[in-house]
């Protein structure tokens, strides 16, 4: 029905011998959140720079708005936000003169420059801080105050670079509670991330990008089925026999799997024979005089879907044995069904 | 949505350029009312330079200038350009700051003027050149400097020192986008600034400096600021003397065309480049 917010059509960009890019394609229909993920190094940085006109792309071309991001970049940046990874705001500026002065640059008269900036002090609970120097604001209402500015211009496409890198568990909360508000304004956003759990809780659509190219999309269930249905998850009670453990279970599913051997941890694609893989992997472990800590079947989660595409956990940069990473953030606690 | 920015753009393109030029130099002047510890080390500097200048070297030079020329007189118009100068460094210094703090990105991202990020800061830090020149000359006034001249080429003499500075605040923004780092700006200007200042007539006449160093001072378009600020504030006492250390200073319609055409060079030169160097960042 209507024009997609945002195209990217093989998008390459190298720095030096450095290859960022190597065809990113991409589409994001309108009043929809995509989810750009992956690792420290991906390439996702790199995309939202051209797409906001940072950067001028060496191959492919992309449209955001409708606007070529080369050719009507003028135009674009008209109708963008971009709120980046390291909170750009003016530390010796208060929250208000911040949020003018990016008013003012989009050429919003002044009144209505300051109007809207109160708007969204209020909004993002920071009204308080207002007339205070941002530099006395911390990590957390830094990072909102930064947001804000990307909103000033009211633009109908919202690019967020890792919105809530290096925030506490509360700042994350309250980060993800204002994105959750702005999605549903109808504001297209494009949100870069390497949490899954983020991906997964706000983006309608996501793009797994590794090593400069998007290796899967779809919705996060979408994705997690490629996997291949539900995950036997086990522990070991003595870590020393993760090894031997994986070694009597790993052959059970219908392949793939991985074990580590830090927490003691496995777990086993089952597809749909789970129950049965349970009972055969308690009996086989019970032989071999293995105890077990926690067993149970769950639906996966996207750190195997990430493990399952690229042979590598999200956080790792680079790839190591796949069978001796098991991915650190795995939340043992979702969707676990207690046998 | 194409109809509205049609609008925004056509009419009231120069208005918008204007307005984003007052936007950032306003924000950049505020930076300096908010962190007056860098507007006092800025003064600081060119304050004790008049002072050690005056009493350190003060009393050997009073025996090589004419009697009626004294130390301080002579040495105050190399301070003042100096410091318009040294004092451009902080638009480096700022934008390698602003870079790092991705505030750059930001304004890179906005629909506002190319130029205006430079424009403001250049702006803003001319201003902090123009107050530190005010200062010095409060402080060179009690220890006994005197304009020997009238207030209008007092005021033109002003003129020229606030132009170097500006100037120089384009030369620094092309080094604060080029080099990114802070620390790496502030080395490489002043590894540059300090022989080009020195190895001119701005602290002691070329006149004395070895022979293979004359032309390359007198040729220094240090030089030629610092001369006709000296023209400007000491008047008949250089052009008319007899003695020998002024004797290759032209005369003051020679230095305002030859002072004119080096700034204009520079700031065309740099202000190209700054530009560009913002637009690739």
């Amino acid at each position: 029905m209507t024009d997609p917010a945002i195209v990217v059509e093989s998008l390459a960009k190298r720095f030096g011998k450095v290859e960022a890019l190597r065809g990113v394609d991409l589409q994001v229909p309108p009043s929809t959140v995509l989810g750009l993920l992956g690792p420290n190094g991906a390439g996702k940085t790199t995309t939202v720079r051209v797409l906001t006109t940072l950067l001028s792309p060496d191959e492919g071309r992309a449209t955001v708005a409708g606007y070529d991001v080369v050719k009507q970049a003028e135009e674009l940046r008209h109708v963008i936000g971009l709120a980046g990874q390291n909170a750009a705001v003016d530390e010796n500026l208060t929250g208000l003169e911040n949020l003018e002065m990016v008013g003012r640059l989009y050429h919003v008269p002044a009144a209505e420059a300051k109007r809207r900036g109160r708007e969204i002090l209020e909004r993002f609970e920071l009204a308080d801080a207002a007339d205070r120097v941002a530099k006395t604001y911390s990590g957390g209402m830094r990072r909102r105050l930064d947001l804000g500015a990307s909103l000033v211009g009211k633009p109908s496409v919202l690019f967020l670079d890792e919105p809530t890198t290096g925030l506490d568990p509360r700042g994350r909360l309250e980060m993800w509670d204002i994105i959750r508000d702005l999605v549903t304004e109808g504001t297209t956003l494009l949100l870069t991330t390497q949490y899954l759990d983020e991906a997964d809780r706000l983006a309608d659509k996501i793009a797994v990008i590794d090593g400069g190219r998007v290796i899967a999309e779809g919705t996060s269930d979408e994705l997690k089925a490629r996997v291949g249905g539900e995950m036997l998850a086990l522990r070991v009670a003595d870590r020393s026999r993760a090894g031997e453990a994986a070694g009597a279970v790993l052959g059970l599913g219908p392949g793939g799997g991985n074990v580590d051997n830090n927490t003691g941890e496995i777990n086993v694609p089952v597809g749909t024979d789970g129950t049965a893989i349970l009972t055969e992997a308690v009996r086989r472990l019970d032989t071999e005089g293995i105890k077990l800590a926690d067993v149970g079947l769950r639906r996966p989660t996207l750190d195997d879907v990430f493990l399952a595409l690229t042979g590598h956990a999200a956080e790792e940069a680079d790839g190591e044995q796949p069978s001796e990473d098991g991915g650190r953030s795995k939340r043992r606690d979702r969707k676990k069904e207690k046998v | 949505m194409s109809a509205i920015t049609e609008t925004l753009r056509t009419p009231g393109r120069l208005a918008n350029t204007v307005s984003d030029w007052w936007v950032i130099t306003r924000r950049n002047l505020i930076t300096y009312v908010r962190k007056p510890d860098l507007l006092v080390f800025s003064t600081i500097q060119p304050v004790m330079f008049v002072l050690l200048f005056v009493f350190v070297f003060g009393g050997a030079f009073e025996l090589i200038l004419p009697a009626n020329v004294s130390y301080v007189d002579f040495l105050m118009a190399g301070i003042f350009v100096q410091t318009g100068i040294f004092a451009a460094t902080q638009t480096g210094v700022g934008l390698a700051d602003d870079l790092q703090k991705g505030i750059i990105d930001r304004f890179r991202s906005l629909p506002m003027a190319r130029s205006a990020v430079l424009a403001g800061r250049t702006a803003a830090d001319t201003a902090s050149v123009a107050l530190q020149t005010v200062l010095m000359l409060v402080v060179a006034y009690l220890v006994g400097y005197r304009i020997h001249t009238s207030v209008w080429e007092a005021l033109l003499a002003f003129g020229v020192i606030v132009g170097v500075g500006y100037v120089f605040t384009w030369v620094s923004a092309f080094a604060g986008l080029t080099l990114k780092t802070i620390e790496a700006v502030q080395a490489a200007l002043f590894t540059i600034v300090f022989p080009f200042v020195f190895v001119s007539s701005a602290f002691v006449p070329p006149e004395t400096f070895p022979s293979w160093l004359q032309p390359i001072a007198q040729n220094n378009p240090v030089t030629i600021w610092v001369n006709l600020v000296r023209v400007l504030t000491l008047g008949d006492l250089v052009t008319e003397s007899s003695s020998k250390l002024f004797s290759d200073v032209p005369s003051l319609w020679t230095l305002l065309w030859q002072s004119a055409a080096w700034m204009a060079g520079f700031l065309a030169f740099f202000y190209a480049m700054g530009i560009r160097a913002y637009r690739r960042t």
